[in-house]
C-alpha cells in the first residue's frame, strides 16, 4: 500500500513540474513575443539568425532530403512493382514527402542542428553572465536574445522544407528514371496531378508549427539552463530531446487533423 | 543614492542575506567585503536590481526598485553601470563594439561622435590600440578594463563591481583598484564593490561594510575597520583560519564520518 502511495506521489509530483515547466514556458514564450514590434524593432537581428540558423543548415537538409528522397523511390518503386503500379511512383514520393517526410526530418535536422546550438549558446551566456550584462545595459534579454531566435526558426523551417522537398523530389526523380528505368513523363504527371494545394499547405502549417515550437522549447530550456557547464550540458540534450519528441507529437495532431 | 531596507533573500530554505540595511553614499566608494558565501554578491544583485529580495526594498533615488515597471527600470540603468566577476563582455563583439554597445542601443550619436567616446574610454583604462581584438584574445585583466569601459560608457552617477580583482595578477590587481580609485574621484561617480580582496578594498574603500552569514558585522572607514576590536573583523582582514568565523562548515562530527563511512572496517 505505501509503495502504491509513493508511486502515486512520485507521479503527482511528476505531472505538477510538467504543468509548471510549461506554464514557466508559455510565459516566457508570450512574453518575448509581445515584444514583437516594440522598439527598437529587432528587424537585424531577426534576419541575423535566420541567416546563422537557416543558412547554417541548408547543407545537412539538403543530403538529408536527397538521401530520404532517393529511399523513398526505392522503397516505393519494389512495393508498387508488386501490384504493377509503377507509374505511381511520382505521386507516392511527392506526398509522402510534402505531406510528412520534408516537415517532420526537415525540423528534427534542425532541432539538432540549429536548436542544440541555441541552448548551448543562451546558456553560455548566463554561465558567463552575458545576460545579465545586458540587463545591466537595459536591453532586454527577452527581446534581444529569445525573440530573434523563435522568429528565426518559425521562418527558416518552412523555408528550409521547401529546400527539403525539392531536393528529395528531385533526388527520387533522378534515381526513378535513370537508374531504376521508371518512365519520366509517367513520374511528373502522376506528381502534378495527385499532388494538391492541400496537401502543400498541410506540409507549410505543419512546417511553421514545428519551427515555432523549436524556437520556444529550445530558447527558453537555455534561458532556464543552470549556469554551470554540467547545466549547460544538461540543458543542451534535454532541449534535443524534448524539441525532437514534441516535434513527432505536434505531427500526429496536425496529421489526425488535416487528413 | 541607494538605500537598502531590510533586504532578505533566501534560495529555497537558505537564508543567503538576512534583513540587511545599507546605505551607499553619494560620490564615494562603498566596499562590501566578506568571505565565500557571506552574501555579497547577493546583496549587490540586489542593489542592482537583477535579482528581487524576498523581502524588503532598494531604493533608488527615493524609487523602490522592486516594484517599478521595466520601463522605468531601464531608464534609470542608464544612470548605472557593472563590471561582472567574469567581465560579462558579449563574445560576439570585438572590444570596440562591447563599449560601443550601450551607445548604439540608446543614444541616436552620429558614429563618428561614437568612435571618439570609445577611444576615451579606452584611453582612460588604458587600452587604446586594441579595439579590434575579440574577447577570447584578451587576458583576464584587460577584460576586466574593457568591462570597465563598457559600464562607463554612458557615464553612469553609479557603478558596481562584483569580484573586480578576483582570478588577476597583482599587477592587474592593482591596476584595476587604481582606476576604479581614480575614476570614482575624477568622475564624481559611486562605486559599489564587492570584494574579499582585503588589501585592494580597504586601499579603495571610502566606507567598508563586512558581511558574515547574510548579516552586517561591521561597517566603516578603512581605518574604523583596521582599528575594530570585533574578533570576527579581526580574523577576517588579517586572514587568520582560527576565530570566530570557522573554516569549516560541516554540521557533523569528524570523527563520525571517519567511523560511519561506507566500507569502514570494525575493529570488535
Amino acid at each position: 500500500m505505501t509503495a502504491v502511495l509513493s508511486m502515486f506521489g512520485y507521479l503527482g509530483r511528476r505531472f505538477l513540474n510538467m504543468l509548471q515547466w510549461l506554464g514557466d514556458a508559455t510565459t516566457l514564450c508570450l512574453s518575448s513575443l509581445a515584444l514583437l514590434f516594440a522598439r527598437p524593432w529587432q528587424g537585424k537581428h531577426f534576419v541575423l539568425q535566420m541567416y546563422a540558423l537557416g543558412v547554417g543548415s541548408l547543407v545537412i537538409i539538403a543530403i538529408t532530403g536527397a538521401f530520404t528522397g532517393m529511399v523513398l523511390s526505392l522503397q516505393g518503386y519494389y512495393t508498387l512493382t508488386k501490384f504493377g503500379s509503377e507509374s505511381l511512383l511520382g505521386s507516392a514520393v511527392a506526398l509522402s514527402i510534402i505531406r510528412e517526410l520534408g516537415p517532420v526530418l526537415g525540423a528534427l535536422m534542425v532541432v539538432g542542428r540549429a536548436g542544440s546550438s541555441i541552448t548551448a549558446e543562451i546558456g553560455i551566456m548566463r554561465v558567463t553572465e552575458q545576460v545579465d550584462a545586458l540587463e545591466m545595459m537595459a536591453v532586454n534579454p527577452r527581446a534581444r536574445i529569445l525573440l530573434p531566435r523563435i522568429v528565426a526558426t518559425t521562418l527558416s523551417v518552412p523555408l528550409l522544407v521547401a529546400f527539403f522537398d525539392m531536393i528529395g523530389i528531385a533526388a527520387a526523380y533522378v534515381l526513378a528514371v535513370h537508374l531504376l528505368g521508371v518512365n519520366s513523363g509517367n513520374f511528373i504527371d502522376e506528381m502534378v496531378a495527385k499532388v494538391t494545394t492541400h496537401d502543400m499547405n498541410t506540409g507549410w502549417i505543419k512546417a511553421v508549427a514545428f519551427g515555432f515550437i523549436i524556437g520556444v522549447i529550445c530558447t527558453y530550456i537555455g534561458y532556464r539552463a543552470t549556469p554551470t557547464t554540467e547545466g549547460v550540458a544538461k540543458a543542451t540534450t534535454q532541449a534535443v530531446v524534448i524539441a525532437s519528441v514534441s516535434v513527432l507529437i505536434l505531427d500526429y495532431i496536425l496529421t489526425s487533423f488535416f487528413l | 543614492m541607494i538605500r537598502g531596507e531590510k533586504l532578505t533573500r533566501r534560495f529555497g530554505t537558505t537564508t543567503a542575506l538576512d534583513a540587511v540595511d545599507i546605505d551607499i553614499r553619494e560620490h564615494a566608494t562603498t566596499v562590501i567585503m566578506g568571505g565565500s558565501g557571506s552574501g555579497k554578491t547577493t546583496l549587490l544583485r540586489l542593489l542592482a536590481a537583477l535579482d528581487p529580495p524576498s523581502e524588503g526594498h532598494v531604493w533608488f533615488d527615493g524609487e523602490d526598485l522592486a516594484v517599478i515597471r521595466r520601463k522605468r527600470l531601464y531608464e534609470l540603468r542608464a544612470r548605472m553601470g557593472m563590471v561582472f566577476q567574469y567581465s560579462a563582455l558579449l563574445n560576439s563583439l570585438n572590444v570596440y563594439e562591447n563599449i560601443a554597445f550601450p551607445l548604439h542601443e540608446h543614444t541616436k550619436l552620429d558614429e563618428s561622435v561614437i568612435h571618439t567616446m570609445v577611444t576615451m574610454k579606452l584611453e582612460q583604462v588604458g587600452l587604446r590600440g586594441f579595439e579590434y581584438l575579440m574577447p577570447s584574445e584578451l587576458s583576464g585583466g584587460m577584460a576586466k578594463r574593457v568591462a570597465f569601459a563598457r559600464a562607463l560608457a554612458m557615464d553612469p552617477d553609479v557603478v558596481f563591481f562584483d569580484e573586480p580583482t578576483s582570478g588577476l595578477d597583482p599587477i592587474s590587481a592593482g591596476v584595476i583598484a587604481t582606476l576604479i580609485r581614480d575614476m570614482t574621484q575624477k568622475t564624481k561617480m559611486t562605486s559599489v564593490v564587492v570584494t574579499h580582496d582585503v588589501q585592494a578594498g580597504l586601499a579603495i574603500a571610502d566606507h567598508v561594510v563586512l558581511l558574515w552569514q547574510g548579516t552586517i558585522i561591521a561597517e566603516g572607514s578603512p581605518d574604523d575597520i583596521r582599528r575594530s576590536d570585533d574578533e570576527r573583523v579581526r580574523q577576517f582582514i588579517e586572514g587568520r583560519p582560527d576565530g570566530p568565523i570557522p573554516f569549516s562548515r560541516s554540521s557533523t562530527s569528524y570523527i563520525d564520518d571517519l567511523l560511519h563511512s561506507p566500507g569502514t572496517v570494525r575493529m570488535t
